[in-house]
């Protein structure tokens, strides 16, 4: 035994290691098996199915695509939902991005009572919530102050065409809404910018770059991985959102009589594909433009 | 003369534009002022939402009351509080999202340990399946766990919400999970090494070592953690259906709960519902989450330095 070639000894190690790790995984693995995968499988068959439910359980009834043609072609809402909520995010994220890389930026200087600011950009993460966020919507108090009861902007809203006022009416009448999503993108884009280097900075200045020019040549580049995982974080924070018109919809539907489970099913997995979509535009968009510098 | 002045316009001009290393009073104003600015947009809708809860019938209808009410008037709070059964909605509130908030932070810590120390086959594929954890909406998984907890009749016990983050699975998981794994990787090894030389089984060594140098990662998670599932209310109210209310819950049927308590036609005019009750309803609301922001507000917001979770 104690003779054992020590390829041999290094193997089982090896082993051994790899099944101490499983060891502390495990419970992960079971749960996804059981909470995530299992039910994902189960409500695709759902999207598949007429789906009633009885006392005893469930009974399905095979109708392989229908629900899905009847989301996409018959519901009068649910495209224009899926539209909307398509616009809503695409004018949302350079917002949050903007807004949140602006008060990083602000945050990242020298001053007395940083902390303060600090903690007023944090403090939506905190308090955010579907029934808080309804109140307050209802009350008007996330709108942009005052703008949008400006008889002028009105005027000029009803100027525009349908597909164009949609996104500025959401912009005007949400945007607060819109800012307090950045709480945790402000946190990334300010650890990454602590990250940078002083010296190239110092170097750069002694080389006769202005502050404007440091800005688009030394930070912007070097915050190109906090912009992907805030983008991502964004897309992800606004499509799971309770409040969100689509989830709402298809949330109704699952207690209706019209509708059922097979529907709503179909109609989350409709959702989930275009959310994927909408993560692989904005990874494209974002990744082609940083390895062009 | 003139030599002897120049020097002090310099240091004017100094104080007031700055210089190469110090920043002048009026670019600090300026920045002030900005953030201020900025500071006020961005919490308006709490001012508003806190002004409004303050306001009384008179002062709702009065339009020269803007952001300061003529009296200190606290019965929108008396009746919120009422409407929102408070002490028992603040329990199942606390209860709910603390207890699986403490699993949920255990759970992640072994896992992200296990991420942070092995070796094994399958760990990027592991790493791939927490993000898709991360990516796909509820509404995806969620009808089939009601269904399944309706027959074993779990629907509106806790245990609903508890046994997913017993198994990993808890709300947001898969970053809590990304903060114990950096939080591990950027801990020394040697340590660990050398108590694994001594013979100390994986167990003691994760217990008596790992767990006490990760304490920050524990304290992020669990405060996070319960702030989340705080304000989580999709998963919530379909899961506790029928079973104990949450603040959330109630606030979303705070009309009926209203109405329920004060009848519309019975009622004088000043009881009637206004926007004064549910703005109280809705302070009452984030005032816990507030309270516990405030008093740890440090490690909410060096989380993210703490932890390391950053672009890469």
């Amino acid at each position: 035994m104690i003779n054992s070639s020590p390829k041999r000894r290094s193997l089982s190690l090896r082993a051994r290691e790899a099944l101490h790790g499983y060891g502390f995984i495990l419970i992960w693995i079971v749960g996804f098996a059981l909470f995530t995968f299992l039910p994902l499988i189960e409500t695709f068959q759902y999207s598949l199915n007429q789906v009633t439910v009885t006392a005893r359980g469930i009974s399905l009834n095979f109708i392989q695509w229908q629900n899905y043609t009847r989301a996409l072609f018959t519901d009068p809402n649910f495209v224009e939902l899926l539209i909307s909520y398509v616009i809503e995010t695409l004018v949302s994220v350079p917002i949050v991005l903007i807004f949140s890389l602006i008060i990083s930026l602000l945050l990242n200087l020298d001053f007395k009572g940083k902390g303060i600011f600090r903690t007023i950009f944090f403090l939506p993460v905190v308090i955010t919530s579907g029934p808080i966020i309804r109140e307050l919507t209802a009350q008007g108090a996330t709108s942009a102050p005052g703008i949008a009861n400006v008889p002028a902007v009105a005027e000029f809203l009803l100027q525009l065409p349908r597909s164009l006022r949609n996104p500025v009416e959401y912009l005007l009448s949400s945007f607060i809404l819109i800012l307090w999503f950045s709480g945790v993108q402000i946190l990334i884009y300010l650890s990454s910018l602590q990250k940078v280097s002083n010296s190239i900075y110092e170097a750069a200045a002694i080389d006769g770059a202005s502050s404007w020019e440091m800005f688009w040549k030394i930070t912007l580049p070097s915050l190109s991985g906090a912009t992907l995982v805030n983008a991502i974080y964004t897309v992800i924070a606004l499509s799971h959102f309770s409040e969100n018109k689509v989830i709402q919809y298809v949330y109704a539907q699952t207690y209706n009589v019209q509708g059922g489970i097979g529907y709503a099913s179909a109609m989350a997995f409709i959702y989930f594909a275009v959310m994927v979509l909408l993560l692989g535009l904005i990874f494209f968009v974002l990744t082609r433009g940083s390895n062009k510098e | 003369m003139p030599k002897l002045r120049r020097p002090n316009l310099d240091k004017i001009r100094i104080f007031f534009l700055g210089s190469r290393n110090q920043r002048g009073v009026i670019p600090s104003a300026g920045l002030y002022m900005l953030l201020i600015a900025i500071g006020f947009v961005y919490l308006y809708p709490l001012l508003f939402m806190f002004v409004t809860s303050m306001k009384s019938p008179s002062d709702l209808l009065n339009p020269m009351v803007q952001w300061v009410p003529t009296e200190l008037y606290l019965g929108n709070y008396e009746k919120a509080l009422r409407v929102l059964d408070y002490p028992n909605t603040l329990m199942a509130s606390v209860f709910v999202s603390v207890v699986p908030s403490l699993v949920q932070t255990v759970v992640a810590s072994l896992v992200g340990y296990g991420l942070a120390r092995y070796r094994f086959w399958g760990k990027n594929l592991i790493f791939v399946l927490i993000l898709a954890t991360f990516i796909i909406p509820p509404q995806n998984t969620v009808i089939p766990q009601m269904l399944n907890y309706r027959s074993q009749g779990l629907l509106g016990n806790p245990l609903a919400l508890i046994l997913p983050a017993l198994l990993g699975q808890g709300y947001k998981s898969a970053i809590f999970i990304l903060i114990f794994y950096q939080g591990f990787l950027s801990l020394p090894r040697s340590l660990e090494e050398a108590a694994q030389l001594d013979g100390a089984s994986d167990a003691r060594i994760f217990l008596s070592i790992a767990v006490p140098s990760a304490l920050p990662s524990f304290i992020v998670s669990f405060i996070f953690s319960v702030v989340w599932y705080w304000n989580e209310t999709f998963l919530t109210s379909i899961f506790l259906e029928g079973g104990i209310t949450t603040l959330p819950m109630q606030l979303s049927r705070f009309v009926q709960a209203y109405e329920s308590l004060y009848p519309p036609g019975t009622v004088n005019i000043f009881d009637r519902l206004n926007e004064a009750v549910k703005m109280s309803g809705t302070f009452l609301n984030i005032l816990p989450p507030l309270l516990m922001y405030f008093l740890l507000q440090k490690w909410f917001v060096e989380s993210v330095e703490m932890t390391g979770i950053t672009g890469e």
